[in-house]
């Protein structure tokens, strides 16, 4: 059977800059976006369009590069170019800023929070991961640094249900990290992209990473068990030829499997594993793909987390489109 | 990137400006498609002039860039271009493709993908150069840097012609 992308609505999220990034919160009933024009806006579901709840404006000085919605739902982190993370609190229909964590040297590129939602990641153009641990009284502090990369670290995502965090860096590597004796480490590097990895995702159940990178591939990851205690992850899977530039970002469904791409050909791309594969060689082929799906470079794509199929993207052009995956009638 | 006052390359060559750009009939008709060429690329480029930061010569008569050096694909809405530092060690070979891209940022229509490259073989840095000039979100962080951007402006100075 086949499948395709429709577009549901778009929508003028970021006019006049780039909308580098969009987020869901946990329910799937608001999505929240940022860019060049360092201001937050909140999208929420009225009937079949979406419209701008609230504009978060004043919380940083640059570009809002990543936004990431708290376990909870009721925190939303901010990371931005002026060196800053910034913590919202959601009360009722507003947000209000909670605390600004400092300390990187220079841009924020990434901010994600641990399923439990106790620990948050942030990682920066100065090569360093940090790992913040959360209190009940919303006091954050730095517990680690850690300095894996050589190069800046572009993206952080944490495993779906282990403490286990994963980064994406210039370096062209991706590294694990787990925690041992109160201290992060390092525990495996990835090595095999040619060039900057852009972004990670981890599959429903934490057993893969897809990593997508400036060198057109998106490669798919297993841990594969090892004698020592150290992680052991082998590539075991590439998919290449697809992406005519850089891929900015992948989505892994957590309802469906299907993973998306976000390109910089201005292309959103989806891809369904072959059921009946080997799991240590598994099989993607291209399902559906809009191939003029902005008018500019794609920077993300994200999975509503509550209903199969819906996806966002937003784009250099300013916009944010949603889009449904489904069987075609 | 922070400017020296010695000259790294003081004797530079200088390379002869290339003409104006010829008008065809068609270039004035409003109802025909006019796509922009390499030659567009290149008047873009140095009919309003990049400055080297080290010498106050145009980059086209220090032979920085070459027209052979700029590809224009209208239908594709791609554009190349190679630029050859003056010299292999040229540390201002980054902030010269910086404002090459800045340049032709500012002034072609946003459909357009730009890719600014140093010439094969006329870098010790090239890769990391151009790694560099090819990651956009380094390129976005730069132009929010105040003080680098006014570097950039002042790359980018109108030159009467």
């Amino acid at each position: 059977m086949k499948e395709a992308l429709t577009l549901v609505q778009t929508l003028s999220a970021h006019p006049d800059s780039r909308c580098w990034f969009v987020s869901w919160n946990p329910t799937g009933t608001l999505l929240a976006s940022c860019g060049g024009d360092k201001a937050i806006r909140i999208w929420g579901r009225e009937g079949d369009s979406w419209t701008c709840k609230s504009v978060l404006q004043d919380g940083h000085q640059r570009t809002v590069r990543k936004v990431a919605w708290s376990p909870c739902g009721n925190y939303l982190a901010s990371a931005s170019f002026d060196a800053t993370t910034c913590i919202w609190k959601k009360k009722n229909d507003d947000f209000e800023s909670l605390t600004v964590l400092e300390g990187h040297e220079n841009e924020v590129k990434c901010v994600a929070w641990a399923p439990s939602g106790n620990l948050l990641a942030t990682c920066s153009r100065d090569k360093s991961v940090w790992v913040w641990e959360v209190d009940e009284e919303d006091e954050y502090e730095c517990v680690t640094v850690v300095n894996a990369h050589t190069q800046d670290v572009k993206h952080i995502a944490w495993h779906p249900t282990q403490e286990l965090l994963a980064s994406a860096s210039y370096d062209n590597n991706v590294c694990l990290y787990k925690e041992e004796d109160d201290d992060w480490e390092c525990r495996a590097t990835l090595t095999g992209h040619s060039s900057t990895v852009w972004s990670l995702a981890f599959d429903a159940s934490g057993e893969r990473l897809a990593s997508c990178s400036d060198d057109r591939t998106v490669k798919i990851w297993k841990e594969s068990p090892s004698g020592q205690g150290d992680l052991s992850w082998k590539c075991v899977c590439t998919l290449s030829g697809y992406h005519g530039r850089t891929v900015y970002d992948v989505a892994w469904c957590r309802l469906t499997g299907a993973l998306a791409t976000a390109c910089g050909d201005d292309a959103v791309r989806v891809f369904k594993e072959d059921e009946a594969g080997d799991p240590e060689q598994p099989v993607f082929s291209l399902a559906a793909q809009a191939p003029r799906a902005h008018s500019q470079d794609v920077n993300c794509v994200a999975w509503s987390p509550t209903e199969a199929g819906l996806l966002a993207s937003c784009s250099d052009d300013g916009d944010i489109a949603i889009w449904r995956f489904h069987q075609e009638a | 990137m922070s400017g020296g006052t010695s000259l790294e390359n003081a004797n530079p060559v200088i390379f002869e400006r290339s003409g104006e750009r010829l008008l065809t009939a068609t270039d004035e008709d409003e109802d025909v498609h006019d796509p922009i060429d390499d030659r567009e690329i290149f008047d873009i480029l140095f009919l309003t002039s990049i400055n080297d930061p080290e010498h106050p010569l145009s980059l086209e008569e220090l032979n920085v860039v070459e027209q052979v050096r700029v590809k224009v694909n209208d239908a594709e809405s791609t554009v190349g271009i190679e630029f050859t530092p003056t010299i292999p060690h040229c540390s201002m070979a980054t902030l010269i493709g910086l404002s090459i891209k800045v340049k032709l940022l500012r002034s072609l229509p946003d459909r357009f993908k730009i890719d600014v490259h140093i010439t094969p073989g006329s870098h010790a840095s090239e890769e990391a150069v151009n790694k560099q000039l090819a990651d956009k979100e380094r390129v976005a962080a730069a132009l929010e840097n105040s003080s680098l951007l006014e570097v950039v402006n002042q790359c980018l100075t109108t030159r009467g012609i």
